[in-house]
């Protein structure tokens, strides 16, 4: 498997560290709302097919990627830097005081 | 008088070998049974078989999507172990070994179960410690277990790198003697004939592609060969679980399906007299009764379904079975291949009814799912016929990770890759 770093180019995969479902978001780290906390945490979509996820370049640029991957192929589709979407995340930043 | 037997050899031997029966039979689905078991793999089997056998409900249909074998009971590392640490785990798996001795016997079908051993290698003084409190863990749930130094560790093993010099040397080991391996493809044939003999129709080539439901609640499924209806429909589809719970609309569950690899090499005359596990890293070797060293290490380590695997990895595993014995550097591999694992939030298994009204489930395996495939039958078997758990399968709810009773043996948390 290699993994085009739109940073480095392609690169092999021993270069990479896999983050994870990338389909998760984090609450709000003042909510305390425990059912929202619990699917975060340990529910999964768990997907056959395109797969939205995080990796890490950490033997490289050590940029976070975002990548789409068929789970049923391996086959890489899209690669882009994480931290260009930060603007889109709902709890980017911290907010103050609880909310459900 | 027994169908294999050492009279019924002897005759067919007489006769030329025409008058054996196949060991399953191949039906047509019915309309209708009480009970289908999604996924002919070695649970789905177990399953169907101590549903017939313990509960008397022999009106029931297996439904594999390919041929019955083809997914991880074929796949595995033939390992067969209780070395556990916590309560739930040791009395589910010793529930588990003592089925297993007697399994060959119960089935009438020769699972080649060899209790070799076991034996997990320690490289630090806190490895060791761990394993002397896993070792007094089991011990007090009634299994066995011994410390080994190095020096019984190189009676044993002959060829295994026990010099200080080594990269990360060996201080001890804990041995399970009563572990050992079964021959897997005889698991899942010994099950399937077992179950047939008993009324259960074995449905091959017969892919769930749907559920029927009335309301909220299951009653049955439809496939590739048309709808099957069912009072009760059991999932036991190991890393197939997300995709076909899906189907029923259970979009997320506490599970990822992960890549584990397996390899065989060549024949060797023998040097491994059980199962050996090192503790530097992630390996586990044995040695078939053909000969070839039967190995396998870590998860590839991302989400995957592709029943095959990438080269980081292999390099990685036999550079730990070289750590362990060098010697091996000049074995040729046979063959590899790939099998997914479901891979739960914290190692360890779930067996239980529902999540939907006439549906129960059965996952969660990770990569010990083989060891596991009499004990899950068996207590999933239960669960269906009295629609509650037995007290083993208890614990392994679906719901425990929301209400925080985790069974996390290694304590990695929520980082599947990593269980």
């Amino acid at each position: 498997m290699l993994i085009n770093c739109p940073y480095c180019g392609p690169r092999d995969l021993s270069e990479f560290s896999y983050q994870g479902d990338g389909n998760r978001t984090r609450p709000d780290p003042a909510s305390t709302d425990q059912a929202e906390w619990n699917a975060y945490v340990y529910d999964r979509t768990n997907i056959a097919g395109d797969h939205n996820e995080i990796w890490q370049h950490a033997g490289g640029c050590r940029a976070h990627l975002r990548l789409t991957r068929n789970t049923l192929t391996h086959k890489i589709t899209s690669v882009s830097f994480a931290r260009d979407e930060r603007h889109k995340k709902p709890h980017g930043h911290r907010r103050s005081g609880a909310h459900s | 008088m027994a169908e294999y037997s050492a009279f019924s050899l002897l005759k067919n031997a007489l006769t030329g070998n025409r008058d054996w029966k196949p060991a399953w039979r191949k039906p047509d689905p019915k309309p209708s049974y009480d009970v289908i078991v999604v996924g002919g793999g070695g649970h789905g089997l177990s399953t169907a078989y101590y549903l017939a056998k313990e509960h008397g409900i022999t009106n029931v249909a297996v439904l594999e999507k390919g041929w019955l074998g083809s997914g991880n009971v074929g796949r595995n590392t033939t390992i067969v172990r209780s070395n556990y640490l916590y309560p739930q785990s040791i009395r589910f798996y010793e529930h588990s070994m003592r089925l297993w001795e007697n399994l060959s016997h119960d089935l009438n079908y020769n699972v080649m179960f060899s209790q070799r051993g076991i034996l997990n290698l320690a490289h630090t003084p806190a490895q060791f410690d761990d394993y002397a409190r896993r070792g007094n863990a089991m011990r007090h749930g009634g299994g066995d277990a011994e410390l080994l130094d190095p020096d019984q560790i190189a009676r044993l093993y002959p060829g295994l790198d026990v010099s200080a010099s080594a990269r990360f040397p060996v201080v001890g080991g804990l041995l399970q003697p009563k572990a050992g391996t079964a021959r897997h493809d005889a698991v899942a044939w010994g099950y399937a004939r077992g179950a047939d003999r008993r009324g259960v129709d074995i449905i091959e080539n017969c892919e769930v592609t749907g559920f029927l439901r009335d309301g909220d609640r299951i009653t049955g499924v439809t496939t590739s060969r048309g709808e099957i209806r069912a009072a009760k429909v059991a999932v036991a589809v190991a890393g197939s679980t997300g995709h076909v719970m899906k189907l029923a609309g259970i979009d997320k569950l506490p599970i990822e399906s992960h890549l584990l690899q397996a390899f065989v090499s060549e024949s060797l005359k023998p040097i491994l007299p059980g199962v050996i596990t090192w503790g530097g890293g992630h390996l586990y070797v044995s040695q078939s009764d053909k000969g070839g060293l039967v190995f396998g290490g870590d998860l590839d380590g991302y989400n995957s379904y592709a029943q095959r695997g990438n080269l980081p990895l292999v390099e990685e595993v036999m550079s730990e079975l070289l750590a362990m014995f060098p010697a091996f550097a000049r074995v040729r591999l046979l063959r590899s291949w790939g099998g997914v694992m479901d891979m739960s939030m914290d190692g360890s298994p779930i067996i239980t009814t529902g999540p939907l009204p006439g549906m129960y489930l059965n996952c969660g395996w990770c990569y010990g799912g083989f060891k596991a495939t009499p004990a899950s039958g068996w207590c999933f078997a239960h669960t269906i016929a009295r629609d509650e758990p037995h007290e083993i399968n208890a614990p392994f709810t679906l719901d425990r990770f929301h209400r925080g009773i985790l069974i996390d043996e290694k304590g990695q948390g929520s980082t599947p890759k990593l269980h």
